[in-house]
């Protein structure tokens, strides 16, 4: 039996795959067309050989339950989701345009504070902000450069409109996740890939490296780079091995560094102490180093801040990078836009009310059941308030916290999500999706050719991170002219 | 190659060899109880002595009885030496550098564990303990064998194999002190006591057919101190595991401080005079004997495991 094309009907949500009952998009024809040819059984049989591709590379990822930590395959979808090169196109001008005023907005920010003062980004905001670490004030990271690494979330609203949602500046995740879907996806459908050109993704880890190389304080041939993880129970260290590994860097644990009277960052081999010139760091600021930040954290190295504003050692992303990556600050990136680059924003942000100003807060409590709250500071879509899907109770209670602490608190509308065909219990259903595209920025700028699209596997569901049920799937960007 | 990664490769060698040890030494144990009178002075307690975990046993436990030894020597996870802590220990250290060891080496050892974990899980000692035992010594065996075979023989694995070797050092030193001091009570029937006991020691280090095969007299106490400590073919004496442990330092970097430590224990154990030191003398030696295997082990962690701040390459 064939997989019902004909009967799929994404209803008013904007489709990435079908524009019409019956008719794919342009990019997305030889895909639809492809996939029509196979039955029912053939899907479900490459749908196997991916999971099984999935267990056999050992492709995981770490939910915390009941205080155990237990190692999941990860999940992927196989049809992949496409995007025309000329909408990526468009898209990824747009990243780089605001990445690149973020980083513009840290440096002044930790700096001159230009924008503070010629009063277009209020001091209230930036004094309520949890990742504004006053004690980096007047560091001076090479480029003027804070975010190497970012993660932008990306939605599709039902006018096909592509926002931003937010922009995750801090330790952003999934890009290992993005390169395997790939290799996964190659293995499934060989044949595919001969007939179409899709952009490559596998070079992330080469840039990646390239970018890091490019921060060394010291100028050789050779810089010393690792990788620095929490350790083996962090939910992300699938992902910290796999770039240590791809980059052919060291995968460090912070008591595997040290910093020295010379205040310069080494690390302990059997070779001795070796100086290490660039930490690609996968742990929060607060746990970096417990001179000056947690006191009480066995993560990090003492003294690594020291080592760092003396330029002895390169820390990607700086820390502090995390003041942008506030769902309040996130409301002025236009206006940044504007100020720093004096152009007009390329992707637009999601419209959002800040619960701080008293007529928008008004506004987001009458309207708490249609709208999404969120918390400035949290990310994983912890702590949030889907309005149209919460009980009473619950709003009651957002209401409350809403009231206590306006600065940490915006929302937005419920936002449709596009949807794209997936494979549902062998049937082909539309279910919703986002993305996250990675933006590396050193002395050059990079965007991954696509990026990694998580889809929510529930029906209806907008909830698409892989800890709540969230699957994802391969993204291609196909030629289309 | 990174000090941490390196120290736990050591480690869990080094744990592994323990649990083999500790397993091949219960099954030893419990046989021989049925072969000797009462009152010939062998006593489950030495299995405490011989694995040194005096200070963990006394407070916990009233009475040093079958039962409770056993308990505490296998399945007791207060105790960092018994069977279960040594099968974790191995597992955890090789969780945490699993992109080193064969992927394989990583199943088997955690098969290894959730095996001890399910036979071992409570603290009634299972049935057929001696079947269990012998699949535990076994498997050890097997991912010593599937390491060798499957693992380059670099940086990591050296360190492994000085582990194993400097376990298996200690575990031998361990055992000829115990049958050594066990031994010097004199009575009728000593010879006969003497032979069964020292058959004992060996068959608690898999030496005993080695050792008939090496040496052609009837079992004396010092011909075995001898074999087990001198013989350069059998893999568990301590003669070979110096030797091993000598060449796997020779390949790893800044290696002179745990050179001359090894270089100094084996002049110790080829200058020492056997016949001379048999009865009282022997239990001193080997103490001091087993202080230079801390002594060794305390330079590899210098050399390489904790490098210090003024030693920056």
């Amino acid at each position: 039996m064939r997989a019902d094309w004909n009967g799929y009907d994404p209803e008013d949500n904007f489709d990435e795959l079908i524009s019409s009952p019956g008719n794919a998009r342009v990019a997305s024809r030889g895909l639809v067309k492809y996939l029509r040819s196979l039955s029912d059984e053939q899907l479900s049989r490459r749908q196997r050989a991916a999971e099984m591709a999935i267990a056999e590379m050992g492709v995981t990822f770490t939910v915390y339950s009941e205080g155990e930590n237990i190692d999941r395959s990860w999940p992927l979808d196989i049809i992949p989701r496409v995007f025309a090169a000329s909408e990526w196109q468009r898209i990824a001008a747009g990243l780089d345009q605001r990445v690149t005023a973020l980083n513009h907005f840290i440096d002044d920010i930790y700096n001159d504070q230009r924008i503070v003062k010629d009063k277009v980004f209020p001091r209230g905001v930036l004094k309520g902000s949890k990742n504004h670490l006053d004690v980096l004030t007047g560091a001076k990271p090479r480029y003027g450069v804070w975010a190497h690494i970012c993660g932008s979330d990306l939605v599709r609203d039902k006018d096909g409109t592509v926002y931003v949602l937010e922009d995750n500046l801090r330790v952003p995740s999934g890009v290992s996740y993005m390169v395997e879907n790939r290799s996964v996806t190659k293995r499934v459908f060989p044949e595919l890939f001969r007939r179409h050109q899709i952009s490559p993704v596998d070079d992330y880890p080469a840039q990646l490296f390239d970018m890091l190389a490019s921060l060394s304080p010291r100028p050789l041939d050779y810089p010393e780079i690792v990788v620095l993880t929490p350790g083996i129970y962090n939910s992300a260290y699938f992902e910290h091995a796999f770039l240590a590994q791809r980059m052919g860097t060291e995968l460090v644990e912070g008591s595997d560094l040290t910093v020295g009277k010379d205040d310069c960052v080494y690390m302990r081999t059997i070779h001795g102490l070796q100086r290490v010139d660039v930490i690609y760091r996968r742990i929060n600021d607060d746990f970096l180093d417990p001179d000056v930040f947690r006191e009480d954290s066995t993560l990090g190295v003492r003294g690594l801040i020291r080592a760092w504003r003396k330029g002895n050692v390169a820390l990607a992303n700086a820390p502090g990078a995390g003041v942008a990556d506030d769902k309040v600050v996130y409301t002025y990136v236009p206006e940044m836009i504007k100020y720093y680059l004096d152009q007009d924003p390329i992707i637009p942000n999601v419209p959002s009310y800040l619960c701080m100003d008293k007529v928008q807060r008004e506004h987001v409590l009458e309207n708490l059941d249609k709208l999404v709250v969120k918390p400035a500071n949290e990310s994983g879509g912890y702590g949030m308030l889907v309005g149209p899907h919460a009980s009473a109770a619950e709003r009651k209670k957002f209401a409350t916290l809403i009231r206590k602490s306006p600065r940490n608190y915006m929302a937005q509308p419920t936002l449709a999500l596009s949807t794209t065909p997936t494979l549902c219990h062998g049937m082909i259903e539309p279910r919703h999706v986002d993305l996250r595209p990675f933006i590396l920025q050193g002395e050059r700028t990079y965007i991954t050719a696509g990026g990694l699209t998580r889809v929510a596997l529930r029906k209806g569901s907008l909830v698409v991170n892989s800890s709540q049920g969230g699957g994802s799937k391969d993204t291609w960007i196909v030629e289309d002219q | 190659m990174l000090s941490r990664v390196a120290e736990r490769i050591y480690w869990m060698a080094r744990y592994l060899e323990r649990a083999e040890n500790t397993a091949r030494l219960v099954n030893v144990y419990r046989e021989s109880m049925l072969d000797l009178p009462s009152g010939v002075g062998i006593e489950w307690r030495q299995l405490i002595e011989i694995t040194g975990t005096e200070d963990y046993f006394e407070p916990r436990y009233r009475t040093s009885g079958e039962r409770n030894v056993l308990k505490f020597v296998l399945t007791d996870r207060a105790n960092p030496s018994s069977v279960i802590s040594c099968l974790e220990a191995a597992r955890e250290n090789v969780r945490t550098t699993r992109d080193l060891v064969p992927t394989e080496g990583w199943e088997h050892v955690n098969e290894l564990y959730l095996f001890a974990r399910k036979k071992f899980g409570s603290s009634k000692i299972p049935p057929r303990l001696h079947e269990v035992l012998s699949q535990i010594v076994m498997r050890c065996q097997q991912i010593i064998g599937l390491l060798a075979g499957t693992m380059s023989h670099g940086d990591a694995y050296q360190f492994a194999r000085i582990g194993r070797s400097l376990e298996r050092a200690d575990m031998t030193s361990r055992i000829v002190d115990v049958g050594s001091t066990t031994l010097i009570a004199p009575g009728e029937e000593l010879e006969r006591l003497e032979n069964r006991l020292w058959m004992n020691v060996l068959r608690s280090l898999s030496a005993y057919q080695m050792y008939r095969q090496h040496v052609r007299r009837r079992i004396r106490g010092p011909d075995t101190v001898e074999f087990l400590l001198r013989d350069q073919q059998f893999p568990r004496s301590i003669a070979h595991t110096m030797q091993t442990i000598r060449q796997s330092l020779g390949s790893l970097p800044r290696n002179e401080t745990p050179l001359r430590a090894v270089a100094r224990l084996q002049r110790r154990v080829s200058k020492m005079d056997i016949d001379a030191l048999f009865g009282n003398g022997l239990h001193l030696y080997m103490d001091e004997l087993q202080a230079e295997f801390t002594e060794l082990d305390q330079q590899i962690v210098s050399a390489w495991f904790s490098p210090r701040l003024d030693e920056a390459v």
